[in-house]
């Protein structure tokens, strides 16, 4: 069972890259390569295993809701290719 | 002795007791890069006129008084770590002409230790690479071997050490980054317990598995930096509430009666019989050292490198969403047409790399729909399995030994035609970052003239009594302290 062309489409789609064909035929050879590995994992008897999600164990971080100073708004703009009147600007998103 | 034979706490302390001034040693530095890093690669940014000015404000500080655990020392910051006002790039063209507006805290940390902030060196793209070779910018070369990968992703920082460029210097680990290079270059590298140090300002890759650390020459100089860049940072929610690393008894550590174990799977055909004589040779000192050593099984380390190359990507395919051009990086000009979505896989298109591209196609894939359950979640239990077996490992010894890297340092391009080949590389070092344990590379000895780094794990928060493992272990092994030759 290998990943097709359509799902590489598919999952570009999800990941925002607007790839070429050359780009996704050897994503596709590459991914196949990947995940004919990964079938491996199905060798391991995971049952009751309880899933880590880090690396050690945390417990909730809380911080009090107090207003503190951000970085001022010309230091974060400055890195934009675009902005105007103090804002970012993108394309229109909604439509007329 | 030549200011570039000092160790860095040779340098702190000549320069506290005013011996040497910090424009004195930052001069002797920039001065090998600008003669050698044309060959070697090391870095991507130098701003001397920045450095020089940086060295000033240290020497005021030392002339008034301060007292200084890195006073003049330079530090080369790997080019995925924010510093304010320098550009930061992650080797990717997305980043191309990124300037942060605040300092990570581990540069801040550097900063109030007295070092000095000497440049930002190469790595693979976004740290995905185990060579530095997916850089966008340029290559790093070994200095032992011009011909040859300093390994990666850290790879421009561990180059930087070892051609002498700069005492010390900070990379990232996140599945073998920090320990890697500096196996490959004949230097140390030192990946702190998951939460030691923060992670604030440093560019997210896999976030539950990223940890910063130092590279040096000496295990005093790596503990030295640890010690400056660790503790708790309310800005990074991740952190843990532990002090930074305490020194005091670096030097208190024995090999007599240490409990050292080894695991098979780390000495099997896939590691090169080179690199297997050496960690013979170096467990043959440990035990004469009075060390007890057993062979010992941990069959979940054959599955760590699919675990890693599950979890990391998934990780990354979502710490790297937030790469749209816009508020950063490269905007594509002609791309307004096509709306929002469109401006956006553009601009990712374009300033994304190959390598990049693999990792967050595998990551949306195997976080996606009807993949999810057998891919992310298995991953996640495998490692909830890796961690139970190295935890009952700890019960039982100090210490785990083996190769950091399977291989010497490899020619530049010849790992790049088989996609898993360069990943299967990982297989010693991926442990570590998957339990958050602490783990250093240090040098054990060389194989056909290249250095083999041997690997120390010690359990969580043992980041202390790990450093004075190694510092005992490197007073046995006569390799240790050689350095690559400045050619």
């Amino acid at each position: 069972m290998g990943i097709s062309l359509d799902e590489i489409r598919h999952v570009a789609k999800l990941a925002r890259l607007d790839l070429d064909e050359g780009e996704m035929v050897a994503l596709q050879s590459n991914l196949n390569a990947l995940l004919g590995h990964f079938e491996e994992l199905k060798s391991v008897d995971v049952s009751g295993i309880i899933p880590t999600s880090h690396a050690v164990p945390l417990e909730n971080v809380w911080a009090e809701d107090v207003p503190r100073p951000g970085l001022p708004r010309e230091q974060v703009l400055r890195n934009s290719g675009l902005h105007r009147a103090g804002l970012f600007v993108v394309p229109q998103i909604l439509e007329d | 002795m030549e200011i570039l034979d000092l160790t860095a706490s040779e340098l702190a302390a000549k320069v506290q007791a005013r011996e040497l001034s910090a424009r004195a040693v930052v001069d002797a530095h920039l001065g090998e890069i600008e003669r050698r890093d044309a060959r070697i690669g090391a870095f991507l940014t130098v701003d001397p006129e920045r450095v020089r000015a940086e060295a000033d404000a240290i020497q005021a500080r030392v002339d008034a008084g301060e007292a200084l655990p890195l006073a003049g020392v330079p530090v080369a910051i790997k080019d995925n770590i924010s510093t304010e006002g320098i550009a930061t790039t992650c080797a990717s063209k997305i980043l191309r002409g990124y300037v942060p507006p605040y300092d990570a805290t581990v540069i801040q940390q550097v900063r109030a230790a007295g070092g000095i902030v000497i440049g930002k060196t190469n790595l693979d793209e976004f740290a995905m690479g185990a060579s530095t070779e997916t850089s966008a910018y340029h290559l790093t070369r070994n200095p032992w071997d011009l011909e040859r990968s300093p390994g990666g992703s850290s790879g421009g920082s561990a180059a930087a050490v070892a051609a002498g460029f700069a005492p010390l210097s900070l990379g990232s680990d996140t599945g073998g980054s920090i320990r890697q290079p500096a196996s490959l270059c004949g230097i140390v590298g030192f990946k702190p317990t998951y939460g030691r140090a923060s992670r604030y300002g440093l560019v997210a890759f896999g976030s539950s598995l990223d940890q910063i650390g130092p590279f040096g020459n000496t295990v005093t100089d790596v503990a030295r930096l640890a010690a400056a860049t660790t503790g708790h940072d309310p800005l990074d929610s991740t952190s843990l509430q532990t002090p930074p690393i305490d020194l005091s008894q670096l030097e208190d550590g024995r090999l007599a009666g240490l409990r050292i174990a080894v695991p098979d799977e780390m000495l099997g055909d896939a590691t090169e019989p080179g690199v297997r004589a050496v960690i013979e040779a170096v467990i043959a000192r440990a035990i004469a050292a009075g060390a007890t050593v057993d062979r010992v099984s941990i069959p979940s380390i054959k599955l760590g490198v699919t675990t890693y190359y599950i979890i990391a990507p998934a990780e990354a395919s979502s710490n790297l969403g937030r790469f749209d051009g816009i508020r950063y990086g490269p905007r594509p000009d002609n791309a307004a047409a096509k709306g929002h979505i469109g401006l956006v896989e553009q601009a990712r298109e374009h300033g994304f790399g190959p390598e990049v591209k693999t990792r967050i196609m595998i990551g949306t894939y195997a976080l996606s729909a009807g993949y999810y359950d057998a891919y992310y979640l298995r991953a996640q239990q495998v490692r909830a399995v890796m961690r139970q077996e190295f935890e009952g490992i700890f019960h039982r010894y100090d210490v785990v030994l083996g190769p950091t890297s399977p291989c010497v340092a490899f020619r530049i391009g010849d790992l790049n035609d088989d996609p898993l080949a360069m990943k299967l590389l990982d297989a010693c070092t991926i442990p570590a970052n998957m339990g958050g344990f602490p783990a250093i590379s240090l040098n054990g000895g060389f194989a056909d003239g290249l250095p083999v780094g041997v690997q120390l794990m010690g359990p969580v928060l043992a980041d202390e009594e790990l450093l004075r493992i190694a510092r005992a272990l490197e007073r046995e092994l006569p390799d240790a302290s050689r350095r690559a030759p400045r050619t």
